[in-house]
């Protein structure tokens, strides 16, 4: 069964207050998840106020200033402060978002919450397990697959109208936004039976190929993602389009696999 | 979570890969539309039927519901109806039941209990149109 209560060992307890310098001019309060695997704790939301007036705007230079000057115990990721890795991806202000890009003045007012990816198994803190997420990927098969050799003297050419095809595609950088805000991919995505549902991220992957004209695997990527599970668990919910930091859209793409489908099976 | 545990041998893709695929899902997902749009202009015409009926005496209610036009419309209905009914409550119990016997219990309850509603509805239009 869907589990929509929380275990007793995961119910989440009011943690540290860590107050601001006296003298702080712009005060912003942010109440972060912790949890720590090497004590038998609960998780814990320590509140953290931060003096804006000496910190940059994202909410990733607030997570830096806190470890740096505050805490040093915080642990989450991060890689390219610019949007490109995917490493510090987070709920925050109750969107799944990076936190590189999202800014603290566009976080709703009052404190900002930030809390793990939703319905991860959690390493530490805002570290999620992506371990099922990354496998998830792998058997897809996320890379070309061709029958003919390849050119002797060149690359594999591709038109400019079907370049054009994998705009809204490639750009994704598999931070798993998407995926962790999907309810469906919450209740089916890791139960571990044979049949779980590959989540938006990983299906928008799926297309990229599937749309890619250099591709000559189309009908074997179709028959591996034909599944009550696998495919079908979409219910067009489009929490994984308002999700994504990177302004994709998994939900159409995840509908032009369902089109296909339907085309190459007829009505 | 399941691909820690006794898992933790495993490769984390033998348990992505799983059962692979199971070659079926396009056939439902369709037929969900089909019905559905099917359902469309029946409600409608439903709707109006059953403004038809609200001030008719049983007898009077009796000849409408009787006429070959409503009837064949009607038994159209219903079968439209259990069928988009019953795909839909598939996918719920699917979805959030994951319990292996409660789930096969449900699946059961709900496609059983789905056609001999549309049994029953059929059976009685039938007696009132040919009747």
């Amino acid at each position: 069964m869907a589990e929509f209560t929380l275990p007793k060992n995961s119910k989440v307890r009011q943690g540290k207050k860590y107050p601001a310098r006296a003298g702080a001019k712009d005060v912003r309060t942010f109440r972060i998840y912790r949890w720590n695997p090497d004590d038998a704790e609960n998780p814990r939301v320590d509140e953290y106020e931060v003096d804006m007036a000496a910190c940059g705007p994202m909410v990733l230079d607030a997570l830096i200033k806190i470890k740096n000057e505050i805490d040093s115990t915080l642990t989450f990721r991060r890689s390219c402060r610019e949007g490109i890795c995917g490493s510090c991806a987070m709920n925050i202000d109750g969107t799944n978002t990076l936190a590189c890009t999202r800014a603290v003045g566009d976080c709703a007012a009052g404190d900002v919450k930030i809390y793990p990816l939703p319905h991860m198994p959690v390493v530490k803190d805002l570290v999620p397990d992506m371990t099922h997420f990354y496998a998830q990927h792998a058997s897809i098969k996320p890379w070309i697959r061709t029958q003919s050799a390849p050119p002797p003297d060149s690359e594999r050419l591709q038109s400019v109208e079907d370049r054009k095809k994998l705009d809204g595609l490639y750009e994704c950088i598999l931070c798993a936004c998407c995926s962790t805000a999907c309810p469906s991919y919450w209740w089916n995505g890791d139960k571990g039976e044979g049949n779980d549902f590959l989540g938006p991220a990983i299906l928008l992957q799926a297309y990229r190929w599937i749309a890619d004209s250099r591709d000559e695997d189309t009908g074997a990527r179709l028959d591996e993602l034909e599944d009550p599970f696998k495919l079908y668990r979409c219910h067009t919910i489009m929490n994984c389009t308002n999700a994504c930091p990177k302004g994709l859209n998994p939900a159409k793409a995840i509908g032009e696999i369902k089109k296909l489908m339907v085309e190459r099976k007829g009505a | 979570m399941s691909t820690g545990g006794d898992n933790s041998l495993r490769n984390p893709l033998k348990t992505a890969r799983g059962y692979g695929s199971a070659q079926s899902g396009v056939r439902h997902w369709w037929l969900q539309r089909v019905t559905a749009v099917a359902l469309i202009p029946l409600s409608l015409w439903f709707i109006g039927l059953a403004l038809a009926l609200v001030h008719a005496d049983f007898v009077s209610a009796r000849a409408i519901i009787g006429q070959p036009v409503h009837a064949v419309l009607l038994v159209a209905l219903v079968v439209a109806l259990f069928w988009h009914g019953a795909l839909g409550l598939q996918v719920v119990i699917e979805d959030y039941v994951h319990t292996h016997w409660k789930e096969i219990a449900l699946q059961l309850a709900v496609r059983f209990g789905a056609f001999i509603a549309a049994v029953a509805c059929i059976f009685a239009i039938a007696r009132i149109a040919l009747g």
